[in-house]
């Protein structure tokens, strides 16, 4: 019997969105995808899938991908599962498209406690669209476990797990018992990309969906927060760009144009 | 239970001194404290905590609750959220100010999970809402390209804030405040994760995050030998080097000088982004500089669209150049 690992997997609204084409309705509160452009796993997330494969690849184990949303493009949030993950829970359901943590993180912890038994939990240290970094910590005290976040690596031996990770001055190196809840930074290393076999596999692939009715979770009484405004903050476009014959005079005319501005 | 009516700042303390953060925390919550008509106070946890409690209230706090406590000396969130549920208990704060720092950006959401509460983090403007008395806070959202402003409807409304958003608190001498102590348990049973190693690098020169100057290269650099070129040049106008996260996920540069999203966040006078091609992640943690300067081979880079000064064209010509009459103007 192997490791039991669940992963954490947001779709989310592609980050490499250049800001001119990058639409927010005002009213709804909510980002427009542009129009043609695909979501994508949220990046950090795709680093905790492969942080699984490659413990999965050492000491054997199965991976259980659970992610959280109103609908999902499914060529894309099974990416996990061309990847090689072995198993892809959808939690799917009008009620559970919130920006809400307290919400989210709740029923992410009733899809936990139905799934069971489980080893370790890996995340994306935070999603790329709301930048909250809740999620993890919030599941670590929703059911009593250790949490180990920004790991740039992570080794499990004898019942536990250890992570480096990078800190303002230096590197810290952190223990904890298993089962606990750990993420992943992007110092860990590019995710894998997925084989013609996985992408095969992957679309072959059921997941599993649960919808509302099947968790043991009220959300009545749960949103904590109140998304009051949503906005695209004014950009001042007065870059003054610095003329000149060659790359050698622009570099001189720009010492002299800072030197003009007092800013040297 | 009575009514929550005051507001909590949780310090941090670096060597027996009150951390800056503390400080802008503690000016943050006393625009807030006037505002709704509240008191501001601050919880230190740890121990000898006398020297930083008089620096918290001469920074505007009424009074200081010590929770002392061996366990409280590390860095450990399970011993801190442990303590401060304890102390939030007791002090009942209806908002509750915390540093997104290494620690804080942990502390805030096992709190607010702790107490069932709601969370906003990494606030970089706190409001009142006239009239309703809310504590509106705003936070940037999707790498920094759109700005949320979140409300949290139970109390404490437990904020996470971003280091530099605030200016310290000024100083006053005169004031005088109340220390509190706050007995906590903290049974050794809630500290499961252990600090194995820790290592601190010394950083030869100015911290990034403290420089007037910072000049930051990026993945348009093609490898870890031109910040050598940087280098030079941050050392001439007195400032440091930082970088992109392209650079440091490649390995160029150690990821302690990544500039961003996931790196630190910088406000200098002045910063030089070289070959950065200005994707938000990277802009989220330089926009607090007060001038831009960019210098990039491509117009149509996103960063000429945040920078004061721009120039267009190949960095291998126009940093050397640069450099040599900046040498000129400062000797």
């Amino acid at each position: 019997m192997g490791l039991r690992m669940i992963v954490c997997a947001k779709q989310v609204l592609d980050p490499e969105t250049p800001s001119s084409v990058f639409k927010i309705d005002r009213a709804t509160k909510r980002a427009i995808p542009p129009p043609g452009a695909d979501p994508v796993v949220n990046g950090f997330d795709e680093i905790a899938v492969e942080a699984a494969l490659r413990i999965k690849a050492s000491a054997g184990g199965t991976i259980t991908v659970v992610s959280m949303g109103r609908s999902f493009a499914m060529d894309v949030i099974k990416k996990p599962l061309a990847m090689g993950a072995d198993e892809l829970i959808l939690l799917q359901d009008d009620a559970f498209d919130t920006v809400d943590s307290f919400i989210a993180t709740n029923v992410l912890a009733a899809a936990v406690r139905k799934i069971g038994q489980f080893d370790i939990i890996l995340c994306g240290r935070q999603a790329s669209d709301w930048d909250n970094a809740q999620v993890p910590l919030g599941l670590a005290e929703l059911l009593d476990l250790p949490c180990l976040p920004f790991a740039k690596n992570l080794e499990l031996k004898n019942g536990s797990v250890r992570i480096q990770r990078v800190t303002p001055d230096g590197e810290e190196t952190l223990e904890a018992p298993l089962p606990a809840v750990v993420t992943v930074s992007n110092e860990f290393g590019e995710p894998r990309a997925p084989n013609i076999k996985g992408i095969m596999a992957a679309t072959r692939a059921k997941p599993t969906v649960w919808g509302l009715p099947d968790l043991n979770v009220d959300l009545t009484t749960l949103a904590r927060t109140e998304l009051v405004d949503l906005y695209i903050p004014a950009r001042e476009t007065r870059c003054e760009i610095i003329q000149g014959e060659d790359d050698t005079e622009v570099g001189r005319k720009l010492a002299l144009k800072l030197r003009e501005a007092k800013l040297i | 239970m009575s009514e929550a009516n005051n507001i909590l700042i949780v310090g941090e303390i670096v060597n027996a001194r009150l951390s800056s953060v503390t400080s802008e925390l503690l000016n943050a919550g006393g625009r807030l404290a006037g505002s709704l008509g509240q008191p501001l106070y601050a919880v230190l946890l740890g121990t000898n905590l006398q020297d930083a409690a008089q620096e918290a209230m001469c920074n505007g706090a009424s009074k200081v609750f010590l929770a002392e406590h061996p366990l409280l000396n590390e860095e450990n969130v399970e011993a801190h959220v442990t303590a401060l549920q304890q102390v939030a208990e007791q002090v009942q704060p209806s908002i509750v100010l915390i540093g997104r720092t290494q620690l804080g950006r942990e502390l805030g959401p096992r709190l607010a999970f702790r107490l069932s509460v709601g969370l906003a983090q990494d606030a970089v403007a706190l409001t009142v809402e006239p009239g309703t008395q809310r504590l509106l806070v705003t936070r940037p959202v999707y790498g920094g390209n759109a700005m949320a402003v979140v409300t949290m409807t139970c109390k404490p409304q437990i904020v996470t804030v971003r280091p530099k958003a605030f200016e310290a608190a000024t100083n006053n001498k005169t004031i005088e405040g109340e220390l509190v102590r706050v007995a906590v348990e903290i049974p050794n049973s809630v500290v499961r994760t252990r600090v194995v190693e820790r290592v601190a690098q010394e950083t030869a020169g100015v911290k990034m995050e403290e420089a007037r100057v910072v000049v930051g290269g990026g993945r348009g650099l093609g490898g870890p030998a031109p910040f050598a070129e940087l280098e030079k040049l941050a050392k001439l106008l007195g400032g440091a080097v930082g970088a992109s996260r392209p650079a440091c996920d490649a390995g160029w540069v150690d990821p302690r000088f990544q500039i961003g999203l996931t790196g630190k966040t910088i406000t200098p006078e002045l910063y030089i982004a070289v070959a950065i091609s200005g994707a938000c992640q990277h802009m989220a943690g330089c926009s607090g500089a007060k001038v831009i300067v960019a210098v990039n081979h491509d117009t149509e880079a996103e960063i000429f669209k945040q920078a004061r000064y721009g120039v267009v064209g190949d960095w291998r010509k126009i940093v050397p150049a640069f450099t040599e009459a900046i040498r000129e103007l400062v000797s």
